[in-house]
Parts: C-alpha cells; sequence; structure tokens
C-alpha cells in the first residue's frame, strides 16, 4: 500500500486554468476529511458509552456493582485473536494460490469465469455462511476432532473432550477460513494481474521456470498489496458477528481448539448478548466492542511497519 | 416522580379503585375509546404504533398486528424484535410507544420510563418452557425438579442413571451420554428456566435466575431457540430447555409437581399464571411460583409482557395503544396468537385486571 | 542456479525490470550445469506424458489404504488430504529423479496451486449448492414470493401450508426493495468518499501526516463491529433530530429508517473502498502519468483519464467487495431500520425490512413457531435473491469499467 515507489510530484505547471485541480483537489481532501470525522465520532461513540464498564468508580455504578471489566474481556479478545489467526492462517496460502492460479497458471477465458464466481463468493450473506458452517461443516469436523485429540492430544491445542458436534473455535476457524477466502483472492488477483508485462517477460526470457518468475517479479511487486489483502481479510475475520455466532458454542478461554463450550469472540459476544442488554451490561459489551477496535489498531500497525520496513529496504538497495 | 411512586403504591393497594378513580378524572374521549373491542372507536384509531423488545413475541406479534386490522383497520402497528433489553430502552427513550419485555422492569428502569406517568406490564404472551430431549427409543420421562437440576448441572451423566431410571420404571434407558444444550445468547428463556431450577430445585442447582446460562457449566450451545431445537435434534442424547411452541418432534420430560409428574400444556402454563402473585415492585407483573404443588400446574412458565405508560403525549397515540392493547387481550387476540405462536391463552382474571389498566390511559398533562 | 538469479534479483526494486546484462549472462551459466544433469541422453531430462496417472492411482491406493488403516471409520476429508499430498509428493520425486531440481520446484509450485484452487473451490461449491438446492425449487414453485410482502401472513398460514400444503402465502418483495434502496444508497454515500479520499491518499498527499493519520485510521474502521456501526448511526441520527426537530414521540420514532441503515452501512463500506482502491491506485505505473503530464495534461484530467481508467478493473471489484461485505449484515440494519412485514419504497421515512435481516429473522423466529419449514423456504429463496441482487451489482461494477478500463495485453 504505502511502498512501491514514491508519488510523481505534480508537474509544474501554468496557472490559468487550475481551478479543475483545485476543484479536484479538494474533494479528494474532503473524503480523508469525512473518513477522519466520521471515525472521530465513532470513537467518541464508544468511548462516552464504554466507560461506565471500564471505569465503574468515575462513571459507572461503583466497583462493588461492576463486573471486573478486564477478567470479563480479556478471554474474548483471546477468542478473537485466536478464531482470526485460525482463519487466516488457513486462507492466506490457499487465496495466494487461487490468486496465482486466475492470474498466471489458468487458461485465460477460464480464468476470467473463476474471477468472477470468486467475486461473487464474497456476495453470500453471513448468514447463509453461518448456516452453513453449522449444517455441514460442524459434522463433517467431528471425526477430525476425534483423530486428533486421539493422536495429538498431548498438544494443549487437541487437548479437552472433543467436541461430539464440532462446533468448536476451530470450526469456526475453517468458517471463516472460506468467507475472507474471496475477499484475499480478489485483491491479490488484481494485484498480480498489474504486474507490469516486461519484467515478467524478461524473467522468463532469461530462463527462469514460471514459478521462478513469480518468485522474481510478482511477489515483490504484489507484497504490499498481499499484506493490505490480508489486512482487509483480517479485518473482516476480527469484526465477523453472524458467522461465528451461528457456528460456535462459547464459552470461557481455553487453549483447546476442539472443545465446545470454550472460547468466544467479542462480536459474537455483542450480538449473543446485545438485544437483551441493558444498562451496565451494554456498557460492557460497547467497551468489548472497543477493545476490538484496540486489537485491530495493534494489528495493523504491525502490518504497517512490517511494509514500510520492507519499502524501505526496496528504496535503500534500488 | 413523587406522583408516579404514589401511583404505583396506590396501585397495589388496589388496582380496581385505582382504575375507577383514573376513569373519574378522564375526559369523555377516553372512556369512549375503551371497551373490550373498541368497536365505537375503531373509526377513529388509525396510525402507526411503534413497538419493540423480545422476540420471543415476534410470532404472535406478527398475527397481532395483522389480527389488529381486522377491527382497526387503519391502524398499523410496527414490532422491532431487537430483543428485551434493547426495547426497554427503546422504550424508555421514546423510541417505542410500548416495549415487549420477558422480563418486568426493575424500580430504577420505571423511575426513568414515561416522564411524569409510570409504566405497567400486561402480560400477554405466556409460553410454557418444555424440556426437550432427543433419545432413541424414548418419548417420554418423568423427572423431579431434583433431577432436572442435576442433570443440566451435569451431575448425572447418563441416560440410565439409577435416579432417571428410580422415577420411569418400564422405561428401557439406553446407556446414552448426556449432552446438555443450553441458549449461547442471553434470553428470557433461560432465565425462566434457571429461575425455575433455583426455586423447585435449590438444592441441586445454586445459581441464581439469570438471562445467561451459568459460565461453570457452559457445554454445547446455540443461538435462539431454533438454534437449541435443531442442535438437539441432531444430537442422539441430547436434552435442552425451549419454547415449548418451537420443538417440533423432539420428545418432552413430565415435570414433577408434588407427587405427580406433568406434561406441558397450555392450560398447565395458564393455571401456572393464574395462581401466580402480583409483583409488588412493577405494576401489573407477576411472580411464579416454582415449587408449587398445586394440581395441574406446570411450573416452567415464560411470561412474556408488552409494557405501556399510564399517560401518553397525545389522543392519538393514546387510542392506538389501548386499540392494540385490548386488541391483544380480547378472545380473538390470543387465538390469533396460540393459533400461530402456539402460546398458552391468557386467563379471564388477567384479561380484566389488564383491561382496567388500559382503560386508564390518560394523555398526560 | 535458482539461488543464484535469486540473490541477484533481491535488490531490484518492484518497477524494475531485470536489467540487459543480467540476461546475457543467465544462458552462459545455464548451460553448463544443465549439461550435467541431463548426463543421458535427450529423452532423459523429460519424464513420460504417463506419469501423473501412475502417481495418481498409486497415491489414491495408498492413501485409501493408510485412511482404513488410521480412522476408526473411512473419512472422505482425510482420504482427499492424504491422496492430495502423496500425489503431490511422488511427482516432485519422480520429477526430481528424471528431471532436474528446477523443474521439479517448478512443477511442485504448479502442484500447490492448482491444490489450492481446489481447495478453495469445495467448501465455494458446497455453499452455493445449499442455497440454490434449497432456494430455487421453492423460487419455481412460488414465483409470488418475488412479488408480495409479508403483510397479514401469519403462522396460522405457514400451519396451513405446512400441514395441509396450502400454498406458500408472503414473499420477500419488501426485503427485495429495501436491500436494494439501502445498498444503493450506501454506495452512493461511501463509493466518492472512499475514491476522493484514495485518490488524496495516493496522489495528492505525499505522505504527509494528514495522509497518513487517515491511512491508520481507515485501518481501524475495519475493525468496527458492525452493530457498533448501526448502534453509531442511530444514536448519531437521534441526537441530530433532537436537537433539530425536538423529543415529540414522532421526531424520536422518525429516527429509524433506510437512511440511517445506509449510513451505518457507509461506515462499515468506506474503509473496504479506501484499502482497496488506494492499492489498485498504487500499482498504476508512473511512466503513464509522466507520459500524461509530458502531454501537458492536467494532474485531475491525469487522474480522471489515465489512472483511474487504467486502475478501473481493481477498483470494481473492490467496490463489489465493499458492496458485499454490506449486504449481508444483519444487526445494525436491524437497529437502524426497523423490521417492517409491509413493502416501503421511501428509505427516508418509515422502516424498511432488508433481505438479510428478513433471512435471519426467518431462520431464527419463525412466522409459525410448530411449522418452521414454510419459514425456512423463505428464508433460502431469499438468500438465492440476495446473491442474484449483488451479481447484478458486481456484474454492473464490471460493466462500468470494462467501459473505462483501456485495452491491455492481459
Amino acid at each position: 500500500m504505502t511502498t512501491t515507489s514514491p508519488r510523481t510530484k505534480t508537474p509544474a505547471r501554468n496557472t490559468t486554468s487550475a481551478v479543475g485541480d483545485k476543484v479536484f483537489k479538494g474533494m479528494s481532501w474532503t473524503g480523508g476529511v469525512i473518513i477522519l470525522v466520521v471515525l472521530a465520532f465513532v470513537a467518541l461513540f464508544l468511548l462516552t458509552r464504554s466507560l461506565p464498564a471500564i471505569a465503574p468508580d468515575t462513571f459507572g455504578p461503583g466497583a462493588d456493582q461492576a463486573i471486573d471489566f478486564w477478567g470479563y474481556v480479556w478471554p474474548l479478545m483471546a477468542g478473537t485473536v485466536i478464531v482470526s489467526a485460525i482463519a487466516l492462517l488457513l486462507a492466506t496460502p490457499v487465496a495466494m494460490g487461487v490468486s496465482l492460479f486466475i492470474s498466471h497458471y489458468a487458461p485465460r477465458r477460464f480464468a476470467n469465469t473463476i474471477g468472477y464466481v470468486i467475486d461473487l463468493l464474497a456476495a453470500i450473506p453471513s448468514v447463509v455462511y453461518g448456516a452453513w458452517g453449522m449444517l455441514v461443516i460442524a459434522p463433517l469436523m467431528v471425526p477430525i476432532y476425534q483423530w486428533l485429540h486421539d493422536n495429538l492430544g498431548f498438544i494443549p491445542l487437541f487437548a479437552g473432550d472433543p467436541s461430539t458436534t464440532g462446533r468448536t473455535i476451530l470450526t469456526s476457524g475453517v468458517v471463516l477460513a472460506v468467507m475472507v477466502l474471496p475477499i484475499m483472492t480478489a485483491l491479490c488477483r488484481e494485484i498480480f494481474l498489474q504486474v507490469p508485462h516486461l519484467q515478467e517477460e524478461a524473467a522468463l526470457g532469461l530462463g527462469a521456470t514460471r514459478w521462478e518468475m513469480i518468485k522474481m517479479t510478482v511477489f515483490p511487486f504484489a507484497r504490499a498489496g498481499i499484506i493490505s489483502s490480508i489486512m482487509l481479510a483480517l479485518g473482516r475475520a476480527l469484526g465477523e458477528t453472524m458467522a461465528v455466532t451461528m457456528v460456535l458454542s462459547p464459552g470461557g478461554f481455553s487453549w483447546s481448539l476442539i472443545t465446545s463450550g470454550a472460547n468466544a469472540t467479542i462480536p459474537s459476544e455483542i450480538a449473543l448478548n446485545f438485544p437483551e442488554a441493558f444498562g451496565q451490561r451494554q456498557a460492557e459489551l460497547i467497551a468489548a466492542g472497543l477493545m476490538l477496535f484496540v486489537i485491530t489498531l495493534i494489528v495493523n500497525v504491525i502490518a504497517r511497519a512490517i511494509v514500510n520496513s520492507h519499502a524501505k529496504k526496496a528504496e535503500g538497495l534500488s | 416522580m413523587k406522583f408516579s411512586r404514589f401511583y404505583r403504591s396506590a396501585a397495589i393497594a388496589s388496582v380496581a379503585a385505582l382504575a375507577l378513580a383514573a376513569c373519574s378524572s378522564d375526559d369523555a374521549a377516553d372512556e369512549n375509546a375503551g371497551g373490550d373491542s373498541g368497536d365505537q372507536a375503531s373509526a377513529e384509531v388509525s396510525g402507526n404504533l411503534i413497538g419493540g423488545g423480545a422476540s420471543s413475541q415476534e410470532a404472535a406479534m406478527t398475527a397481532w398486528a395483522a389480527g389488529v386490522t381486522e377491527v382497526h383497520p387503519d391502524l398499523t402497528v410496527n414490532y422491532d424484535p431487537v430483543g428485551s433489553g434493547s426495547g426497554r430502552e427503546g422504550f424508555i427513550a421514546g423510541q417505542y410507544t410500548f416495549a415487549g419485555s420477558d422480563s418486568a422492569m426493575d424500580a430504577e428502569e420505571q423511575e426513568q420510563a414515561c416522564g411524569s406517568g409510570s409504566p405497567f406490564h400486561v402480560p400477554s404472551y405466556i409460553s410454557p418452557v418444555a424440556v426437550a430431549f432427543n433419545l432413541e427409543g424414548v418419548d417420554s420421562l418423568n423427572m423431579k425438579p431434583d433431577t432436572i437440576a442435576k442433570v443440566f448441572a451435569g451431575e448425572i451423566t447418563s441416560w440410565d442413571d439409577a435416579e432417571i431410571a428410580e422415577q420411569n420404571e418400564g422405561v428401557e434407558l439406553p446407556a446414552t451420554g448426556i449432552t446438555v444444550v443450553h441458549r449461547s445468547d442471553d434470553s428470557g428463556t433461560t432465565e425462566n428456566f434457571t429461575d425455575y431450577l433455583n426455586g423447585a430445585a435449590g438444592d441441586a442447582w445454586t445459581w441464581e435466575a439469570a438471562d445467561a446460562w451459568p459460565e461453570e457449566l457452559t457445554g454445547e450451545s446455540a443461538q435462539q431457540t431454533s438454534g437449541v431445537v435443531s442442535l438437539t435434534t441432531d444430537t442422539d442424547g441430547a436434552i435442552t430447555y425451549a419454547d415449548a411452541s418451537q420443538i417440533g418432534g423432539l420428545s418432552t420430560v413430565a415435570v414433577g409437581v408434588g407427587e405427580d409428574y406433568v406434561e406441558y400444556s397450555a392450560e398447565a402454563a395458564a393455571s401456572a399464571v393464574e395462581t401466580a402473585e402480583e409483583d409488588p415492585e412493577s405494576e401489573g407483573a407477576r411472580i411464579l411460583d416454582r415449587s408449587t404443588e398445586e394440581e395441574g400446574v406446570y411450573p416452567i412458565v415464560m411470561i412474556s409482557y408488552h409494557i405501556f405508560c399510564d399517560t401518553y403525549d397525545n389522543e392519538e397515540m393514546v387510542n392506538q395503544v389501548k386499540a392494540f392493547g385490548n386488541y391483544v387481550i380480547s378472545e380473538d387476540g390470543q387465538i390469533a396468537a396460540e393459533d400461530s405462536a402456539g402460546s398458552a391463552p391468557i386467563s379471564e382474571t388477567i384479561r380484566e385486571e389488564a383491561t382496567q389498566r388500559l382503560d386508564a390511559i390518560t394523555v398526560a398533562g | 542456479m535458482s539461488s543464484q538469479i535469486h540473490s541477484r534479483t533481491k535488490p531490484k526494486t518492484p518497477v524494475q525490470p531485470p536489467q540487459g546484462p543480467d540476461g546475457e549472462k543467465k544462458p552462459e551459466e545455464m548451460t553448463p550445469k544443465n549439461k550435467t544433469s541431463r548426463l543421458d541422453s535427450l529423452t532423459a531430462n523429460r519424464k513420460p506424458s504417463w506419469t501423473w496417472v501412475a502417481a495418481a492411482a498409486g497415491s489414491i491406493v495408498v492413501a485409501a489404504i493408510v485412511t482404513a488403516l488410521l480412522f476408526e471409520s473411512f473419512s472422505i476429508v482425510g482420504f482427499v488430504l492424504i491422496a492430495g499430498l502423496l500425489y503431490i509428493v511422488s511427482m516432485y520425486v519422480t520429477s526430481r529423479v528424471l528431471e532436474n531440481r528446477l523443474k521439479a520446484t517448478d512443477e511442485f509450485w504448479r502442484h500447490l496451486i492448482w491444490t489450492a484452487f481446489i481447495i478453495a473451490l469445495v467448501p465455494l461449491i458446497s455453499v452455493i449448492w445449499s442455497v440454490v438446492s434449497q432456494g430455487l425449487p421453492t423460487l419455481l414453485a412460488n414465483p409470488g414470493l418475488l412479488t408480495t410482502d409479508m403483510k397479514g401472513v401469519v403462522g396460522a398460514d405457514d400451519i396451513a401450508t405446512q400441514t395441509e400444503g396450502a400454498p406458500l402465502q408472503g414473499g420477500i418483495l419488501h426485503g427485495l426493495i429495501g436491500t436494494v434502496a439501502i445498498t444503493v444508497l450506501a454506495s452512493v454515500i461511501s463509493i466518492p468518499v472512499g475514491l476522493f479520499a484514495s485518490i488524496y491518499l495516493v496522489e495528492y498527499a505525499n505522505r504527509n501526516a494528514f495522509s497518513r493519520a487517515i491511512r491508520f485510521f481507515v485501518d481501524v474502521m475495519t475493525g468496527i463491529p458492525s452493530i457498533v456501526a448501526g448502534l453509531f448511526a442511530f444514536a448519531g441520527l437521534s441526537l441530530l433530530i433532537e436537537l433539530v426537530v425536538g423529543t415529540s414521540p414522532q421526531a424520536l420514532q422518525s429516527v429509524k429508517t433506510g437512511f440511517a441503515a445506509a449510513l451505518a452501512l457507509s461506515v462499515l463500506m468506506i474503509p473496504v473502498v479506501v484499502r482497496s482502491t488506494e492499492e489498485m491506485l498504487e500499482v498504476v505505473s508512473d511512466e503513464l502519468r509522466e507520459a500524461s503530464y509530458a502531454l501537458g495534461v492536467r494532474k485531475w484530467r491525469t487522474i480522471m483519464k489515465v489512472v483511474l481508467p487504467t486502475a478501473m478493473s481493481g477498483i470494481a471489484s473492490g467496490v463489489t467487495l465493499a458492496i458485499a461485505r454490506v449486504t449481508g449484515e444483519t444487526a445494525p440494519i436491524l437497529v437502524t431500520a426497523g423490521y417492517a412485514a409491509t413493502t416501503n419504497w421511501n428509505p427516508f421515512s418509515e422502516w424498511m425490512t432488508a433481505l438479510p435481516v428478513f433471512i435471519y429473522r426467518q431462520l431464527v423466529n419463525p412466522t409459525a413457531p410448530a411449522a418452521g419449514d414454510p419459514s425456512m423456504a423463505r428464508a433460502w429463496a431469499g438468500a438465492l435473491v440476495l446473491i442474484v441482487i449483488v451479481m447484478g451489482l458486481n456484474l454492473a461494477a464490471r460493466v462500468i469499467a470494462k467501459n473505462f478500463a483501456p485495452k491491455t495485453g492481459k
């Protein structure tokens, strides 16, 4: 995103009819301002609504009447991160593969169709993914969990009673992976297609195999875009409500990925409990939403840092 | 606020007297708008009545919203199934003219609601909560409250446990493990069920009534009644609690009351509400006697209320609320809900009491 | 040899094609090494064309045995996994033995990429199949679903449908209109904002503090839980109406509209539009911009006529993603637009039901709790229609993109 090359400076120009430029620049700038303003308001809204839960002494009913917010929210934060991590770990390699397949391996005509179909999959409402995960995927996972438990049970991740219904955090992760796959693929594919042909042809002309050509030209060119697509997918995974809500049997924090009634995510916790929530409980749930905000923030800071360090390296060496 | 406190305590003392008093202070139009089905008033009632709250009433509300147009063709009722908590909040903030709620408002909420007036509850929707299970070859089981509590607390883990067998002579129980399925979302159904367990089997069930399942017991869970029912239907050996109207083909537990076992039924549920005490804190609300030993009473019942204000800002809203409220508790309204949503009709006593409260609604100021 | 290529090309920046001199050196290096690996004959460096058949057959047999031994009950998933793994490994080994390491690696990755594609297709086809197989029969049998709403439909009707075979009552028209109105409105708000913001970021900002702030906060915005967006839009509009119109019940009850839902969805859409558009504008090569400037074209004309058209296909994809991100939302629409049983054509007044809200409510709270099948049927038909709508929007975006985009070689 931030990387590829330093932007070209506007060339010096005669000022006779610069009105168009000014208007256009003004509109672009306004777009940015609107985003900042909206976000500032969202942040303000979240903060004011969650203060009674975060600081019950000052803003809420007093510490004795409030629950221990951090004790309540950390398992949810952990669960959210775990399920998103599972989704990304599963989806990223597959999405890279599919994007490369569409951009560099599949026959041209076929590739367009696949690209179109994949875009469509992003359009399936999460309710449908939820229903599908619940009815199709969860039962399918039951024997796998049993097997994992029998053979790899010494790893804490596969300890505990394997679920008999398949409604676990791992299943949710798998469903989320399927959901974010189209998002990643759509963006990566477009980036891969933008790789300058000259570079690709040069690489092939030098006798590189197709894979080497991809490694030499496509990946360096698309690195920022790939990370961007992963970030978009992560945003979706972190914030996904309905699918997780429908697939997971939630509970407190547990290292085990294959037990029911363990782990929960912030968005599904909000969705499940907000309708019946009132007063202080609402504040707790919105504060949990604020924590999700914080998680996203941290993850994005890290991602930006990675991209920027790569960009600097690349620029420094060229 | 002082006025509303006075009003409430007066209501506890004597509802009927108060209703009379309120009526006497009404202007003529209000008396006119009252009445059982509001035939004379039907021409005047029009517009859009907006309410929101408990999703448990959704199916019944669909029936009521459609049915009320037969009596009052120009009245549109919109109901937002956002959940009881959000419904009460929207009602307090004035976004909803009435709220649907699975639990009564507490004192603090009542103080905030309705401006200078005060809110009251109408037990419009009564639904038995069934203890439903899926066990191959078994159609019905008897269980005492203690046994139910132990099963849901995870102390009894197999269907052929001696305690279950003892109460079900002649039933061949398989050695299947018991999978307890509970609601993953906070719900009025859970609150009613845990309240029952706590009230009827306090020794075996030590958790307080709450709309969330006890955290220590989390196991298999699903969202909404439809979720727990489908999960239970798909899992052999599963047991759950759910609105009786929605359990489909699942088998049910006949619940121990005194020395007998009572299957859920509309009548048994209605008589539970009939015998329930008035809630001294919330006007119109009921406190169910979970440990009742009365014959033919099914104690696991959920009451979902409609919450109205005793005063509204303008004539139009007063008429809308009266028309709708009276339709819902009328025999027609209750039959419509029974036909569509499978709820239990309210008793005559409750109807009379609610009619008095509804007719006493006035324009504020 | 491949390592040599890598060490040489690593430092290059993405926009720089490999330089000529390197290219000349390379074939010289290649020949001797390749010769050593092709000791025997000319045909030895190609594996026979039937190798893959043999490898596939072998993998399937071995995988079947292994699966049967490992799992107590025969697991299809396990079998497919093991068979695929064996096939790829055996192909790699064959190629490695019969050909050279480069070709083997290339082959290996080609298989992995095909595998990824197949892995991706399986769940995706499964999802689509669930929707089509359950939605299409209902739609074909009851085309009236598309032209009626739920006004007056009560549980008793559904019970009659399920038990007595009466025709399915009600329909999804209100949801259809609601979704289209809300989505279009949300797009009208968020696409221009998102597009202009990303143009600012890429073309004007020069990485100043302001643009860094925008970038950063756009990232953060992707993490807003959807229900929070809904509550935010609702609270904001309520406040506005309280200040402007007053606190009468009529004013308070007028907050919930399709427009409020569109605002809530915009909060969710904008970051997706910005993030993907920004990415697409970044990869437009600077030579194009420079060429345009060199011809004396103004900057805004360059952006409109050169940069945007070049990136158009990607932007269209991103916009589709953004639309897709919000068409499935339920919670934020329920709290901002309410839930009506009748068709409302005006997103600026009264409640509006969106299709996903309708689908979700029909699934979790059937119109007749005792007879859920008709509700289920409406829900699946609705899901199918929802996908078709998004497909239509997607197609429209692509057609527009195609008309703008310059012809490329790809």
